[in-house]
């Protein structure tokens, strides 16, 4: 590693007991339905749910029959059925069909809802309608946190993104606001929230109204600091490619829960294998945050340190070659095919990441984010949209554009459109809309009070000088929020200046030195300044919706950094990428700091993407 | 029953009772004292200003608002300016007018509705004293100012201040005054020392009331009857004078005795009054003064306030609520002390006829001797519906029943009306709900009215029961509830059913919960669907962003075409047109479909939003393109995008239609090159592929023919277009082919160190040693240059 970790770092409070507090409830609102019952899960739940109690577990607990929810009739011959489900008018919808058809059918069963993490009032609205609000009992799992690493906790929510930004359901506000209200009971109390985002500021209202109704309770902190941040302050970040290990893994294989398949191409057998991604894999955990130009290096070396520690047989003696296999060779083995298996992936990512495709592709996100040569850049994306080379690749391109450009030029946005529609088809025309609506991908409007100055001088002067007065000001319209940001935050290193991937100097290291995540940025800014002073212009930019609260009366001790103070959990509304984790973590050890990412799910380009999409379904 | 005279107290001929209505629910420190207290009629709301205990800048007076049985409605500290009265409106809102005459209107739950100002004039000089009356013309407000001048309102819905004449030698306030409503005309009475003066809008009339007895010096109160009818002055002298209120005839003159000034007086009668009278309230004594010169006298042991009713008056206290009435004719008749009216002997034959005695025959037979059975029964029924007590109620009812069984023609509706209306009015009397109504009162306030109360203190299931009960229209009943009950779901509190909104309203929605999670919600939300006016409710939805992109959501899951009508209410052309686009996906048949997509054509047309019209038009096109080709050719085209679509010409084939598609959606030359191109690739059509290069230049160049070759592995093919290719891609096409040599023949030609330091590095050390040699040779010479 090339890092040098200081030395202050504190320790990372313990999350397993969040998981041990989600297991306990569980199992005692199964038991609340006595006796022998099959248990439905809705898919996105499963996963979350085998980290939390695996099916030894549920049948101790007199679960018979485990369903994943299929939206079927069902095929079931208990008499109690329980349902594990999100609080989705779909799911409950299926649910009534189900008890709807036992009841025409003259069948009688005892049916339970568990909602996870809580119910929505609409759910049980529609439990009404249906007529079936008697027969099922329905209760909560408030299971809002999933811990998926040391320092990483999901509330696998990722409709979040899409429900908060897109459609303005402001529901999961409340969800969010009880998840930080858990981690402030079972490691706070906080001493010090920051946030930034619209969102963010609600969930803080929600945690505090919560704070306040419940009753305090005097505990040495273990998390002082919070930041929370919407993730629309920042849609740059997400739609770039990642290029740091964990990030690309994620974006080439998609880890899900924290756990990812390798396809056969990568275990070189015919079999996929299932592997967990954390700090527990010694090999994974080294690189995962490295560049990735820089892992091939070093897993050879890996590997070549494992070969001297094999060899070390060679001259061993019956007693030493006991000891070995008793205490390392067990090791090494586990060491061995955890390697096997990373070098079998990254080359599976280096023969699609290194051709020629990949590498234009980087330079002209890297032109975008620069701001430099974009009409090359138009006309790539354009091929690449006539190639149909991807459909999401090509909207990440368009929406890069148009985030770093502060839209497109009207002509551009027609004919870029159309070009999208005739190759992807035209239902697209929805998420075009869905697009503009969030601000992802729109077209240029020339500035309101500039027209209006425009008009103005325009009568003082002459029509000559009023064209080039109308140039001077479309030009000055055209300046984007993310150009001003990326100048003021200096977000874009120098191009010019060679960068160093082995030693990364600051978190652009994530994005090959092109770029400094928005995010992180801000959460460095913002901690260094202690408050938003000094931000005022960037604020603007962002739309505002900042705070900087001291919480309870314990800030007193300012004076004395504890360990507590130095550790900063920072919340996501709207998912992070694992880009952003890795850039977090590089921060912390400059700074001698540990984050903890709260995310309500961890997305990336295409995630975010594909959850913009109006399918016909 | 003995007992039931027990509180009667005569009053010349008549008697006079105090009935306890409630015992009140609130808790105040200090009862009534320091307040400002306003009683509605018809067992309306009880408002309170309470001015803090120790009066300091800071410290502010609390606004409480109570029902009848001290039940706590509403209660926030007052914010405003200086209050002088507090009154309430006939549709139960309150009034608080202040010193400098705006008079703020609340509703019952103490939520701010508007403000209105009582002129310019109160501004500079202040306002001395308010009231507020009630006319057929609803609610006025009355001023008197520093300057000692009159402004009225006659109704605060339709707002036109009235500014009296002058009062001729009036200086400050008048001793004290009076509104009164006569010929359709208001007027203000008022007594300046002990003179008299009616203020209409044109002039200043002196008065003498007739009769009026000499010694006096001041009138020192006046009351207006509920009707407006009759006058009461009290004077100086303790003399209390009545006569009718156009002071033509007087009715008595009292001498009280009690010289100090009262705190109030109100007059209490009823319909039919025997012996009207006035109630004169003092620190501790309450006195009943009635046409005889008898009096009734109660002492008070508490602060309390009196409220003028129809058909008596209530007594307001710290702890009790009481109605002091002049017991009626029907219930003196029956309830008289050895009365023999008819129905008091029917009330004595059920009686004894419960105890199985024969005496019950004895007391029918006197009855039925005198034929006045009917007239029993009918006097039962009317003495029931003055009665308090259910008890009293039901024994005067029983016997009323057990009468009629006798008679053979007695008309059965005024029995039955009386026992529906009595168990509505047990039901308001409710300790929970707090509206002491008589029947009188309720008569002359209708069903409708009450509902409407009901409504406004959000009584929504007991106001439903209700009209379910009086089998009211629906129009005028329970869907009418159920509007409001939806309106103020959605108006008040911006929640929605689908409310799940936690830190945007989580106080209210507390109390939302529990409302609307009766049984009553399921026909509220059907309600709202199938039966309130879309319009208004997308209306008030509008308002609402939170909550309208929540029914959104819903609308979404459950009700697709609500979300249409919805959009279509606010003419949302570019979300209707998402909507139809959307709609045609799911639908099958292909004329269904280009309808749907015509309709998205004509909405996105009115949203202007030109692209989108244009987009779904070729969408159009292309889908009548491709089932034409599918029919005819036994294609799988429909549904496919443009693209798509030509690949598939292209690879069966069918070049002419491929090209017809090409020029009809005017897709761009480079795309469509590039489409072909891959298309004849992937089928290895070489033939077809050089012919095609050799058609016209190539807008795309001809590097994408040899690179499209080299992924179908067809070096053969590929080297035939490098020659083609630009000389800034010469280096590329040949290393696509995997030529060295002719890579480094190119780089070297174009003389550029960066294309001879890509071929170096493809190049091997141990096989091509010549070439690189070659190569570095070049790129030295490259870089000196």
């Amino acid at each position: 590693m090339a890092h040098s970790v200081r030395r202050d770092a504190p320790e990372l409070p313990d999350f397993s007991l969040l998981k041990r507090l989600a297991r306990d409830q569980l199992i005692y609102l199964l038991e609340q339905l006595p006796g022998r019952k099959d248990l439905f899960i809705e898919a996105d739940l499963m996963s979350p749910l085998d980290r939390i109690a695996n099916v030894t577990t549920l049948k101790q607990h007199d679960v018979d029959k485990l369903y994943k929810v299929e939206y079927k009739p069902i095929v079931s011959t208990s008499d109690q059925l329980c349902f594990l489900i999100r609080p989705r008018i779909k799911t409950v919808k299926w649910i009534c069909d189900v008890v709807n058809a036992d009841k025409a059918f003259g069948r009688f069963r005892r049916y339970k809802i568990i909602f996870s993490p809580q119910k929505f009032y609409s759910c049980e609205n529609l439990l009404e309608e249906q007529g079936i609000f008697g027969d099922v009992t329905t209760d909560e799992w408030s299971f809002y946190l999933l811990p998926l690493d040391d320092d990483i906790i999901s509330l696998e929510l990722p409709e979040f993104f899409r429900d908060n930004f897109l459609e303005g359901d402001q529901r999961w506000v409340r969800t969010a606001g009880s998840a930080l209200h858990l981690l402030h009971s079972v490691y706070g109390p906080f001493s010090k929230l920051y946030g930034i985002g619209r969102c963010s500021k609600m969930a803080y209202e929600s945690w505090r109204e919560q704070v306040e109704e419940g009753e305090q309770r005097a505990r040495q902190a273990e998390i002082g600091n919070v930041f929370l941040i919407d993730r629309d302050v920042d849609l740059v970040t997400p739609l770039c490619s990642q290029v740091v290990y964990e990030g690309l893994v994620d974006d080439i294989f998609r880890i899900k829960c924290g756990c990812v398949e390798f396809g056969p191409d990568v275990t070189s057998s015919d079999k996929s294998i299932k592997v967990m991604l954390n700090s527990q894999d010694k090999v994974f955990n080294e690189i995962r945050n490295e560049h990735f130009s820089q892992v091939f290096g070093f897993l050879s070396q890996k590997a070549r340190n494992l070969q001297t520690a094999y060899d070390k047989r060679s001259g061993m003696d019956i007693k030493q070659m006991k000891t070995f296999v008793s205490e390392e060779l067990k090791g090494l083995k586990q060491e061995h095919r955890l390697l096997s298996l990373h070098i079998g992936a990254s080359e599976s990512m280096m023969k699609r990441k290194t051709k020629q495709d990949f590498q234009e592709l980087l330079k002209t996100e890297h032109s975008l984010l620069e701001g430099f040569e974009i009409r090359e850049c138009i006309s790539y994306i354009e091929e690449h949209i006539n190639r149909q080379v991807s459909m999401v690749e090509s909207m990440r391109l368009l929406c890069l554009l148009s985030l770093t450009e502060n839209g497109l030029l009207p002509k551009d946005y027609r004919s870029l459109k159309a070009q999208f529609l005739q190759s992807y088809g035209i239902d697209h025309l929805l998420t075009f809309s869905n697009l503009k609506q969030l601000g992802l991908l729109v077209e240029q409007q020339p500035g309101e009070t500039l027209t209006v100055m425009e008009s103005r001088v325009g009568k003082l002067v002459n029509d000559k000088t009023a064209g080039k007065l109308t140039d001077a000001f479309s030009s000055l319209a055209k300046k984007s929020n993310f150009r001003a940001l990326g100048r003021r935050l200096n977000l874009v290193p120098k191009s010019d200046e060679e960068y160093d991937l082995r030693v990364p100097r600051d978190m652009a290291y994530i994005f090959s030195g092109a770029y400094i995540p928005l995010s992180c940025k801000l959460i460095e800014q913002v901690l260094e300044r202690d408050g938003w002073t000094g931000l005022e212009e960037v604020t603007r930019m962002l739309n505002g919706h900042e705070f900087a609260v001291t919480a309870g009366s314990n800030g007193s001790d300012a004076r004395v950094k504890t360990d507590s103070q130095r550790i900063i959990l920072v919340m996501f509304l709207g998912g992070c990428t694992f880009s952003e984790i890795s850039a977090l973590r590089f921060l912390g050890r400059e700074k001698g700091l540990k984050f903890i990412v709260v995310t309500t799910a961890i997305t990336n380009s295409a995630r975010l993407l594909e959850s913009m999409l109006d399918n016909h379904a | 029953m003995a007992f039931i005279t027990a509180n009667w107290n005569p009053l010349g001929e008549a008697f006079y009772r105090k009935i306890e209505l409630y015992e009140m629910g609130w808790s105040l420190r200090d009862g009534l004292k320091d307040c400002l207290v306003a009683a509605a009629p018809y067992g309306g709301p009880i408002a309170l200003l309470r001015q803090p205990q120790r009066p300091s800048s800071s410290a502010r007076p609390q606004l409480e608002i109570y029902s009848s049985s001290g039940t706590n409605m509403a209660s926030f500290p007052w914010k405003s300016g200086p209050v002088r009265q507090l009154g309430w409106t006939v549709c139960d809102d309150l009034l608080c007018i202040q010193e400098d005459g705006t008079v703020l209107i609340y509703d019952l739950f103490g939520a701010f509705k508007r403000h209105f100002s009582m002129g310019n004039e109160v501004v500079q000089n202040q306002m001395l004293e308010a009231k507020v009356f009630h006319s057929p013309y609803g609610t006025g407000v009355a001023i008197v100012t520093g300057a000692s001048r009159f402004t009225l309102a006659t109704n605060i819905d339709d707002l036109k201040l009235r500014r009296l004449p002058e009062v001729p030698g009036l200086q400050g306030a008048p001793s004290c005054w009076a509104v009164l409503t006569q010929d359709r005309q208001t007027k203000v009475l008022l007594a300046n020392g002990a003179d008299l003066y009616i203020l209409d809008n044109t002039s200043c009339t002196p008065v003498t009331p007739p009769g009026l007895s000499p010694q006096a010096c001041s009138i020192v109160n006046m009351a207006v009857s509920f009707s407006y009818k009759y006058l009461a002055l009290f004077t100086d002298s303790g003399h209390l004078w009545m006569g009718s209120a156009n002071l033509k005839d007087k009715l008595s003159e009292v001498d009280t005795k009690v010289r100090t000034p009262p705190k109030q007086m109100v007059w209490c009668r009823r319909p039919k009054s025997q012996q009207p009278s006035v109630v004169i309230m003092w620190d501790r004594l309450l006195l009943v003064a009635g046409e005889c010169t008898d009096t009734i006298q109660y002492t008070l042991d508490e602060e309390s306030v009196c409220v003028a009713e129809l058909d008596g008056v209530r007594i307001v206290g710290g702890s009790r609520h009481e109605l002091l009435q002049e017991v009626p004719s029907a219930c003196q008749d029956i309830f008289k002390i050895a009365s023999m009216a008819p129905g008091a002997l029917l009330l004595e034959a059920h009686k004894e006829y419960d105890k199985s005695s024969q005496k019950a025959d004895e007391y029918l037979r006197e009855i039925k001797e005198q034929s006045v059975l009917g007239e029993a029964v009918r006097q039962c029924v009317e003495a029931a519906g003055y009665e308090h007590e259910p008890e009293t109620q039901k024994t005067l009812l029983r016997a009323a029943s057990f009468g009629k069984c006798f008679l053979s023609n007695y008309p059965p509706e005024p029995f039955v009306s009386m026992c529906r209306d009595l168990k509505v009015l047990n039901a308001v009397r409710d300790y929970t709900v707090g509206i002491p109504l008589t029947h009188t009162q309720y008569k002359q306030m209708t069903v409708q009215v009450l509902i409407d109360r009901l409504v406004y203190r959000k009584l929504y299931p007991l106001a439903i029961e209700i009209c379910r009960y009086l089998k009211t229209p629906e129009y005028q009943g329970v869907s009418r509830v159920l509007k409001h009950w939806a309106c103020c779901a959605f108006c008040q509190t911006g929640v929605n059913f689908l409310d799940d909104m936690g830190p945007i309203m989580s106080g209210e929605n507390q109390t939302l919960h529990s409302t609307v999670r009766t049984s009553y919600q399921r026909s509220m939300v059907t309600y709202l669907k199938n039966e309130m006016n879309r319009g208004d409710f997308f209306m008030t939805l509008r308002n609402q962003p939170v909550a309208l992109s929540l029914y959104r959501q819903f609308c979404k899951h459950q009700e697709q075409d609500t979300l249409k009508d919805l959009f279509n209410q606010d003419d949302d052309h570019q979300e209707l047109g998402n909507f139809y686009v959307k709609a045609s996906y799911k639908e099958k048949k292909l004329e269904a479909r280009l309808s749907l997509l015509q309709s998205a054509v004509d909405e996105y047309n009115k949203a202007k939003n030109e692209f989108a019209a244009k987009a779904t038009e070729e969408e159009m096109k292309l889908l009548r393109f491709q089932r034409r080709l599918d029919e005819e050719k036994g294609e799988a085209l429909l549904g496919l995008s443009l693209q798509e679509t030509l690949h598939a010409l292209l690879t069966s084939n069918f070049h002419k239609q491929a090209e017809q598609l090409y020029r009809d959606f005017r897709v761009p030359d480079k795309r469509y090159w590039w489409l072909k191109l891959t298309a004849l690739a992937e089928k290895d059509d070489w033939e077809e592929m050089e012919k095609f290069a050799k058609s016209k230049k190539s807008p795309i160049g001809y590097l994408p023919f040899v690179e499209v070759c080299v992924k179908q592995h067809n070096k053969y093919e590929a080297k035939k277009y490098v020659s083609k290719v630009t000389p800034e891609q010469k280096v590329k096409a040949h290393l696509a082919i995997g030529d060295l040599e002719g890579a480094a023949e190119a780089a070297i030609d174009r003389r550029s160190e960066g294309e001879i330091s890509t071929v170096l590095s493809r190049c091997s050390p141990t096989t091509d040693r010549a070439l690189l040699e070659r190569l570095n040779r070049a790129r030295s010479t490259a870089s000196k240059k």
